[in-house]
């Protein structure tokens, strides 16, 4: 059981942060210095997959070639997140400065920005609060460039090795893992490649100190979070909330009073029926999310949603491995016909079958993770999907 | 053909003639065009001294380096789901009948195309859509018309 209550935080938007004074004194830190603070905060990827922040940064450090470099996503493409934006547009002189002080630790010179093609209307006004990072950091005499590279709607670009591929001026088609980035990135150096709201804690962690930051959250999920919400609740928008509270609480402060499930990390996340709200821990230990919290209440037809989930997983499949190209096409016929009656009921197990295999055999993140949408949706919504 | 060939010279001076080079310049024939044409495709791949298949293959991946023609505003609308519950059909609905189109289609005129496209990070004020680079929320049928006649007046 949870032991958190749902807190609001403000860490990542706070305005009292100045920040190129944070920049320059954490500059002046040594690398090891810097390292052991956001070792020590427990500071885990915000994009998804959570791997620990410090210890990428540390692979990184360890490698000897001269040329590293840092990547910011920011293709932000996940149903239902829209914080990376938010981040962007209000506080884009923290992500550039986590970028500078991951390009310290790592010893890197040039950092990227990968921006969904979708947010190019931030573009002009990024390479504006570019110019004024770029003449903080000569004043204080480090040598670091940050470049704002630009998608082109792919979905699959959010995948770290496809987005290094389209930076390469190639098809985003991901590739085999390992070597991993800190090993082989973009130009096939060491690059570490961080999600936007990971840059920006970063930076606060050097700011307020690990301390701070470890104070909040739960041991597997430390600190706060943005969340995303969308869907059936009358406050929707951008929250900072302390990780690791139940979605119950949550769905009582969110929901519109007859929530009947939650998307928890977008449609590559889990759908959580409401008999389940009060055991799930949103968190790392429980149901992880990159910040996407979709509600939707009795009305709502699950079907309609996961059929949605299926036909955005199989047009932004980059098609380059079989089990995911072809698993999505199928998995869309599959429920249609049963909704349609022409494959009886037990035509789902066969799917969640198909979907399961599409865990293992896929070569991705989001051919591996179309099953936890589709067999969350299906074994708790069965009914809805039949008739 | 001259023109294009001017603009792919130009993008290309502006961002090198490497491999790296190619999706820029791409995103500027689109800037300037709204598709890239199958001249301009050669013309690329003719600056960057690639094979026009490489071109063509690395442009058609990106749902945004529309190979086809386009009109000079091209209308696209959240399909995902938190816009579909909030009423995108409506909206769809409401385009089609001004535009008089449908759905992947373009106007005679060649002034709009109207597509769909997946989530665009506005869930919060669904239905969303972009022309060209211009973001538009919480539509509503009026809105909708609004926006459409504000930009055919400005044709
Ligand atoms: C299909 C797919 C899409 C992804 N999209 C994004 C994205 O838009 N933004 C992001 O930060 N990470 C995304 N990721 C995760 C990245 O591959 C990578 O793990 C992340 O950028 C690492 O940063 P972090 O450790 O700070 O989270 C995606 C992964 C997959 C498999
Ligand atoms: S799992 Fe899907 S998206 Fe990933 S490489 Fe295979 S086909 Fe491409
Ligand atoms: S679902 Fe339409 S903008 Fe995200």
């Amino acid at each position: 059981m949870p032991d958190k209550k749902l807190k609001r935080v403000d860490i990542i938007f706070n305005e009292d942060c100045n920040c190129n004074e944070v920049l320059t004194n954490s500059l002046k830190k040594s690398k090891d210095e810097i390292l052991k603070e956001i070792l020590d905060s427990g500071l885990r990827g915000r994009g998804g997959a959570g791997f620990p922040t410090g210890l990428k940064w540390k692979f990184a450090s360890q490698e000897a070639e001269k040329e590293k470099y840092v990547v910011c996503n920011a293709d932000e493409g996940e149903p239902g997140t829209f914080k990376d934006r938010e981040i962007l547009t209000r506080v884009p002189l923290k992500v550039f400065g986590g970028m500078a002080i991951c390009a310290k630790v790592i010893g890197a010179k040039q950092g990227y920005v990968y921006l969904r093609g979708e947010y190019q209307f931030l573009k002009a006004d990024l390479e504006k609060s570019l110019e004024e990072f770029h003449a903080v950091l000569k004043d204080i005499g480090f040598d670091f460039q940050i470049k704002i590279t630009m998608g082109a709607g792919a979905y699959i670009c959010g995948e770290e090795s496809a987005l290094f591929e389209s930076m390469e001026g190639n098809r985003g088609e991901p590739r085999n893992k390992p070597p991993y980035p800190t090993v082989s990135g973009f130009r096939n150096k060491p690059t570490v490649i961080n999600n936007v709201e990971t840059l920006v804690d970063s930076f606060m962690i050097c700011r307020i100190g690990s301390q701070k930051f470890m104070e909040l959250g739960t041991t597997d999920s430390r600190g706060s979070k943005l969340f995303s919400i969308s869907g059936d609740t009358p406050i929707a928008g951008i929250y900072e909330l302390e990780l690791g509270m139940a979605l119950e609480d949550f769905v009582e402060e969110f929901g519109d009073g007859d929530t009947k499930a939650v998307q928890v990390g977008g449609a590559s996340g889990f759908c959580v029926p409401r008999k389940k709200f009060k055991e799930t821990i949103i968190g790392f230990e429980g149901v992880p999310t990159g910040g996407s919290m979709m509600l939707f209440n009795s009305s709502r037809s699950m079907y309609n949603v996961l059929k949605n989930y299926v036909e955005f997983f199989e047009e932004e499949s980059c098609g380059q491995c079989t089990p995911c190209r072809v698993g999505c096409q199928q998995l869309k016929k599959g429920i249609e016909a049963i909704k349609k009656g022409e494959k009886s009921a037990s035509y789902l197990k066969t799917l969640q079958k198909l979907a399961e295999t599409m865990k293992v055999s896929s070569k991705c993140g989001l051919g591996q993770s179309v099953a936890n949408s589709f067999s969350s949706i299906v074994d708790n919504f069965k009914e809805e999907m039949i008739y | 053909m001259p023109e294009i060939k001017e603009l792919v010279t130009g993008l290309a001076d502006k961002h090198g003639r490497t491999r790296e080079s190619l999706l820029p310049i791409l995103q500027g024939i689109i800037t300037e065009e709204r598709f890239i044409s199958d001249d301009a495709l050669t013309e690329v791949a003719r600056e960057l001294d690639i094979s026009a298949a490489l071109v063509y293959g690395t442009a058609t991946f990106y749902s945004f380096l529309d190979t086809k023609p386009r009109g000079k505003f091209v209308i696209r609308i959240c399909r995902t789901i938190t816009c579909d519950m909030k009423g995108k059909k409506q909206i769809i609905n409401t385009l089609e009948d001004l535009l008089k189109i449908r759905v992947g289609e373009t106007t005679k005129d060649k002034n709009f195309t109207l597509l769909e496209t997946n989530c665009l990070g506005w869930c919060h004020k669904g239905p969303a859509m972009l022309i060209n680079d211009d973001v538009f929320t919480e539509l509503t049928e009026d809105k909708i018309t609004e926006i459409i006649r504000d930009y055919m007046r400005n044709i």
